[in-house]
């Protein structure tokens, strides 16, 4: 084994998952969640247009699959002269990607909130749109954290497949240089390992969260 | 000679305005008519009891008292406001704001804001809708949990809280958002028996104190000691009402009778 390509590789690898793995999947997830949040209650909205518009969104997410959305953005858009940057295509397809999936998480964590909590908030005055701000999206949001966490973690290895549509990130750098030295097992496990110890720590911080968030609920 | 004009005005006062006035209350979901026809009036400073078998539509009363229901037929009057609905029409939302200003709700289950602390929940609605000043809200918020003996627990959540005191601050909620009167949804049956006592105490305490109240109950005692008027709602109207001294030892309709055996022998 060639401990020296592992060492000296290792660097690269770094940068690679620094500058690109992690702010793409951090992007592209602010991104997503608004969209999911805005999706989430398109769907929940009693006008039968928006939570039509909302429905197809997520539904065309969630049937088809990550790749093909990035195809279409990147090598597929520009046929109607519509040229979008990796970056920028590669964040645009996560977000959607994303917003599509926690969309669902979002509007599952808001039907959980037990009726009561609307009808106190409706009790004590407030309008629709308070109560869902003050009262309902607060514990909605708790409700979505351990789900979301784990949107998150599979985001952060989906980022891998924008290799595919030229963004440097950690496994773009892994495959060239895998092609330059001819050690594909050794780089590819490498990168492998990356992934998982990030996904390691992704998941500790989870659990933290999580029992932060226990606390005060009932 | 003629008498002295005040004494004649004292002589035929008319009877005092009633805070508020339902005539024909109607409400059905499907084509289950739920209420049929009912009639309330709630006059300044008089606790009303609503008692009736379960899914007598107790609750339905009182949520539509407080906006949460809209009702498709009769009318309400609250005269010392001039509001005057009739239910058979559209309710706009200003209309069923201005129903629901005039009271303010304590729930069967409670219903805190579990990821707010007691002193955010009491003073949530005063300052995010009524926008009021906060130290003014905070200290009235401070007096009332002291009144109600949950001095020193302000800060905890709801869920720290024993069910009496959860009810408590669901009562404490409901003062000081300042309404004309105050609707109780058997707010002791979801509680331990050994935790009713504290809850029904800080009622008559507010009745006492010449609140006007709406009381759904099952607890015969308290509404024997407090209430001026119990109502016996049955198949969506309400069949029997009087001074409890009278309803409870001499109920004239056998449902009644029955209603009433069954709570006191349930066995
Ligand atoms: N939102 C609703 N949809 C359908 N049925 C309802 C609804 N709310 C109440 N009901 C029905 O109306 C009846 C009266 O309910 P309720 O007012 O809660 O009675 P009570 O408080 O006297 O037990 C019950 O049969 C209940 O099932
Ligand atoms: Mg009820």
């Amino acid at each position: 084994m060639d401990w020296d390509l592992v060492l000296s590789s290792l660097g690269p690898l770094a940068v690679g998952a620094i500058t690109g793995t992690i702010p793409l999947a951090l992007a592209s997830f602010a991104i997503g969640i608004v969209i999911a949040l805005l999706a989430a209650l398109a769907r929940l909205s009693p006008r039968w247009w928006l939570s039509g518009i909302a429905r197809f969104y997520i539904s065309v997410i969630r049937g088809t699959p990550l790749i093909v959305q990035l195809y279409v953005i990147f090598f597929g858009l520009p046929s109607i002269d519509v040229i979008i940057d990796p970056w920028p295509s590669a964040i645009i397809a996560l977000s959607l990607n994303v917003g599509g999936y926690a969309a669902e998480v979002i509007r599952a964590a808001i039907l959980s909130i037990p009726r009561g909590q609307w009808e106190a908030a409706y009790m004590i005055g407030m309008p629709r749109w308070l109560a869902l701000r003050r009262i309902i999206l607060p514990q909605a949001a708790r409700v979505s954290v351990p789900p979301l966490s784990n949107t998150f973690i599979s985001l952060v290895k989906d980022t891998a497949l924008c290799s595919l549509i030229l963004v440097t990130e950690m496994f773009r750098i892994a495959q060239q240089i895998a092609a330059f030295s001819n050690e594909f097992l050794l780089l590819y496990v490498e990168a492998a390992v990356l992934y998982w110890v990030i996904c390691l720590v992704l998941s500790a911080g989870q659990d933290r969260l999580e029992r932060r968030l226990e606390r005060h609920v009932a | 000679m003629s008498p002295d004009p005040d004494e004649l005005v004292e002589a035929t006062e008319p009877p005092p305005e009633p805070m508020l006035e339902v005539r024909g209350l109607a409400k059905s979901f499907g084509d289950t008519a739920v209420l049929r026809s009912v009639d309330l009036d709630l006059l300044p400073g008089r606790v009303v009891c609503l008692i009736g078998p379960s899914g007598s539509g107790k609750t339905t009363v009182l949520r539509s008292l407080n906006g949460l229901e809209t009702p498709d037929g009769g009318t309400l009057r609250a005269p010392l406001t001039g509001l005057e609905v009739d239910f058979s029409e559209p309710l706009t939302n200003a209309t069923r704001n201005r129903v629901r200003d005039l009271s303010a709700m304590v729930f069967q289950q409670h219903n805190l804001f579990p990821h707010l602390t007691v002193l955010e929940n009491v003073t949530e609605g005063p300052l995010r809708v009524q926008g009021r000043p906060r130290a003014e809200v905070e200290e009235e918020a401070h007096a009332l949990l002291d009144r109600v003996g949950l001095h020193g627990k302000s800060g905890a959540f709801p869920a720290e809280l024993s069910g009496g005191q959860q009810q408590r601050v669901g009562i404490v909620r409901a003062l000081a958002l300042r309404p004309q009167l105050l609707l109780f949804d058997e707010p002791t049956s979801s509680l331990d028996p050994e935790l009713v006592g504290e809850v029904l105490s800080v009622m008559k305490g507010l009745a006492d104190d010449g609140w006007t109240m709406v009381v759904v109950t099952h607890e015969l005692a308290f509404a024997r000691d407090v209430a001026d008027d119990v109502l016996f709602l049955d198949g969506g109207v309400v069949l029997e009402r009087g001074a409890p001294a009278d309803i409870f030892t001499a109920p004239r309709e056998e449902r009644t009778r029955r209603f009433l055996d069954r709570l006191m022998r349930p066995f």
